[in-house]
């Protein structure tokens, strides 16, 4: 468990290097949390009825300074599905302030954009399993290894990214029902890129709106395939390809409730011309979004969100047949209602995500309550359905119900 | 005769001087409450107690600075501490008279900073009883405000405010405000719903001075129709700290600094 022997190095090294006498202000906490996810329709392609199985223990340390800080979050988890090595240093980073300028180096989570649950400019990545998997909201995100720069001029602020580029994690093939193109070729391998990423956002009030800028330059967080041959292949490699995104974001007041708008363009780098079936093509997306709080303590988010394939004539004629067609555009709508009840200790919510171009959809209901002030539990659960290679269709046999209890300390 | 209704009207002259109208009153209410200082920064203890003594303890720090003169623009910047699942989590809110407010949350789970739509002042503050208008204010121009009578509350002279809304959007009926004739600083409220029954009860438990700002310390909402009650405590509380417009921003929503929140 590297993580979990990282922590303990650096806590250590914390405790004998500390200088005496230093103003720092250590606080330990942590949770214990069972989690468990239960299929609905039909067992795993692995014979098993659970998505998810585990008992999860996270510990965090909290040091703080004048001008520093340090934030170690690491946790163990004991998984019934056989996994090994459940043993994870979520967050791990050191942070300095200075007066017109920052800095955190270490492991982060890093979220830019304005969608939820629907990713224009979040170009970090995401554990989609975790949300497939009724796991609680916070492991939708990864860390990533980055040195992060904030610099504060005044006329807007600015925040540049370089990172060791980490993938986003797609559900387990053995827990998961998923579309495969290729089901008969079972020799896969992995390439990952040797090179790092790079982001900056700048963003600034302009008007009482919420105004940002995007650059990214790095690959795709989900894989691309590539088999060895199109007649007969024997192996598949699982690739990233080049991207670059630019993008921007607006929100603010409107009306009765607060707009946003997200655009951006992606670049997909090692395919401009839309030739290479296997990479997919540059796309331009866009979202809007309207959020508002018709009576006390309900909320309504609403989103359109839509996607389009640059190039899309180069992209039909070199698709080779056999393989699922995609429209050149997509478009999303979602809702989510959030109603709080008994003093906000009880939450209900429901998210939805309906694609009208290919009837996809995802829905996830789910009720939350705190007990105390330190043991909640929720219970939830994930809906899938849609055209059998769809985002969310060809996860439809996947439908499952799901149980989180967290007693934090 | 003339001379006689000259002088009746000259004794009364300087009572109709002194005397305030309700809405003076409560200007200067709101200047005492929710504006002394500059700026203003509070350790907070909420404890939200419901009608089987059960209890849950919300803990922040709140920060406040005005940008202009009693009932103009304000900032507050708030830091939670407790309870676990929200640790961490920053909230800040730009409050204007005449509008609705903006409001930012600090989602540390996700690491993202979020607009909330907020048009609704009158909704609960983290689940207690106090509203956010309760807790930052509300419109004086938003009702009509008569002095019914004065009255002590403990020791202190009173004046005793109706306060009817103006519009039909409030969710109570009227309210009435027993304001220190002294202080100006509201010692106790009562909320009337729509039918005019009595709903909820303020009142101003601690009141010391701080740096020459008479302070409500201890406060309580009970809500008298469930029985639920929030008992407030302010800790740490100070004054004319200097606090920078700059804490204000995206950059300190997600990254508090340690001298502001403690």
């Amino acid at each position: 468990m590297p993580g979990i022997r990282s922590i303990a190095v650096a806590l250590f090294a914390f405790a004998a290097l500390a200088p005496p006498g230093t103003s720092a202000e250590v606080t330990l906490s942590g949770f214990l949390q069972q989690n468990t996810a239960s299929n609905t329709v039909t067992a795993n392609p692995d014979g098993r009825n659970y998505k998810w199985l585990e008992e999860r223990a996270q510990l965090k340390l909290d040091a703080t300074g004048d001008a520093w800080r340090v934030l170690l979050k690491g946790e163990v988890a004991y998984d019934h599905l056989g996994r090994q090595d459940e043993g994870e240093l979520r967050e791990g980073y050191v942070d300095y302030a200075a007066r017109s300028w920052d800095l955190r180096a270490g492991r982060q989570v890093i979220t830019w954009g304005l969608g939820d649950l629907v990713f224009v400019n979040d170009v970090f990545p995401k554990d989609h399993e975790a949300l497939f998997a009724g796991r609680p909201l916070e492991y939708l995100k990864r860390g990533v290894d980055a040195l992060k720069l904030g610099a504060y001029p005044g006329f807007a602020s600015f925040e540049l990214v370089l990172a060791r580029f980490r993938e986003s994690r797609t559900p387990d093939a053995q827990r998961f029902w998923l579309f495969d193109p290729m089901p008969s070729v079972a020799n896969r391998d992995r390439v990952k890129p040797d090179e790092g990423d790079a982001g900056l956002r700048i963003y600034r009030d302009i008007a009482g709106y919420d105004a940002a800028l995007y650059l990214y330059r790095g690959y795709q967080r989900t894989p691309s395939l590539r088999p060895n041959s199109m007649i007969a292949p024997t192996r598949i490699t699982y690739f990233y390809p080049k991207l670059s995104v630019y993008g921007a974001s607006l929100s603010g007041r409107a009306g009765a409730g607060v707009l946003s708008l997200e655009a951006a363009l992606y670049d997909s780098r090692q395919d401009r011309s839309g030739n290479d079936f296997t990479v997919p093509n540059s796309q331009t997306r866009m979202l809007a979004g309207y959020q508002v709080q018709p009576v006390e303590d309900l909320t309504l988010n609403f989103q359109y969100y839509a996607e389009r394939m640059h190039d899309y004539g180069a992209y039909r004629a070199a698709l080779p047949a056999g393989f699922p067609v995609e429209k050149r555009v997509n478009h999303y709508l979602t809702a989510r209602a959030t109603q709080l009840l008994q003093h906000q200790t009880l939450r209900l919510s429901v998210y939805a995500s309906y694609n009208p171009s290919n009837g996809d959809y995802f829905v996830n209901p789910e009720l939350r309550y705190s007990f105390t002030d330190r043991l909640w539990g929720a219970v939830g659960g994930n809906l899938f359905g849609g055209k059998p290679w769809g985002q969310f269709g060809q996860l439809s046999r996947n439908d499952n119900v799901y149980l989180q209890v967290r007693r934090e300390f | 005769m003339r001379r006689w209704w000259i002088w009746i009207v000259a004794g009364l002259l300087p009572l109709q001087a002194l005397a305030l109208s309700g809405e003076e009153v409560m200007k200067k209410s709101q200047a005492a409450f929710l504006y002394p200082g500059k700026d203003f920064k509070a350790r907070v203890m909420m404890k939200l107690i419901n009608k089987d003594g059960q209890e849950r303890l919300r803990e922040l720090t709140m920060l406040r600075k005005n940008a202009g003169g009693p009932g103009g623009d304000q900032k507050y910047f708030m830091y939670f501490f407790q309870p676990a699942d929200v640790k961490d989590m920053t909230f800040m809110i730009h409050k204007y008279p005449a509008r609705d407010d903006d409001r930012w949350l600090f989602v540390p789970a996700i690491n993202m900073v979020k607009r909330i739509a907020a048009q609704d002042k009158r909704s609960s503050f983290v689940g207690s009883d106090f509203t956010y208008e309760d807790v930052s204010g509300r419109d004086i121009e938003d009702d009509n405000h008569i002095i019914e009578r004065q009255e002590k509350v403990g020791n202190r002279d009173c004046y005793v405010v109706k306060s009817t809304p103006k519009g039909t959007d409030a969710d109570f009926g009227h309210k009435v405000t027993w304001v220190d004739t002294a202080n100006f600083l509201p010692l106790k409220e009562e909320q009337y719903d729509k039918r005019g029954n009595r709903y909820k009860l303020f009142t101003a438990d601690e009141v010391t001075d701080i740096k020459g700002f008479p302070t409500a310390i201890k406060r309580t909402m009970k809500n008298l129709q469930t029985g639920h009650r929030t008992e407030v405590a302010y800790i740490k509380t100070d004054y004319d700290l200097g606090i920078e417009d700059s804490l204000f921003s995206e950059r300190y929503l997600r990254q508090p600094p340690r001298k502001w929140i403690d």
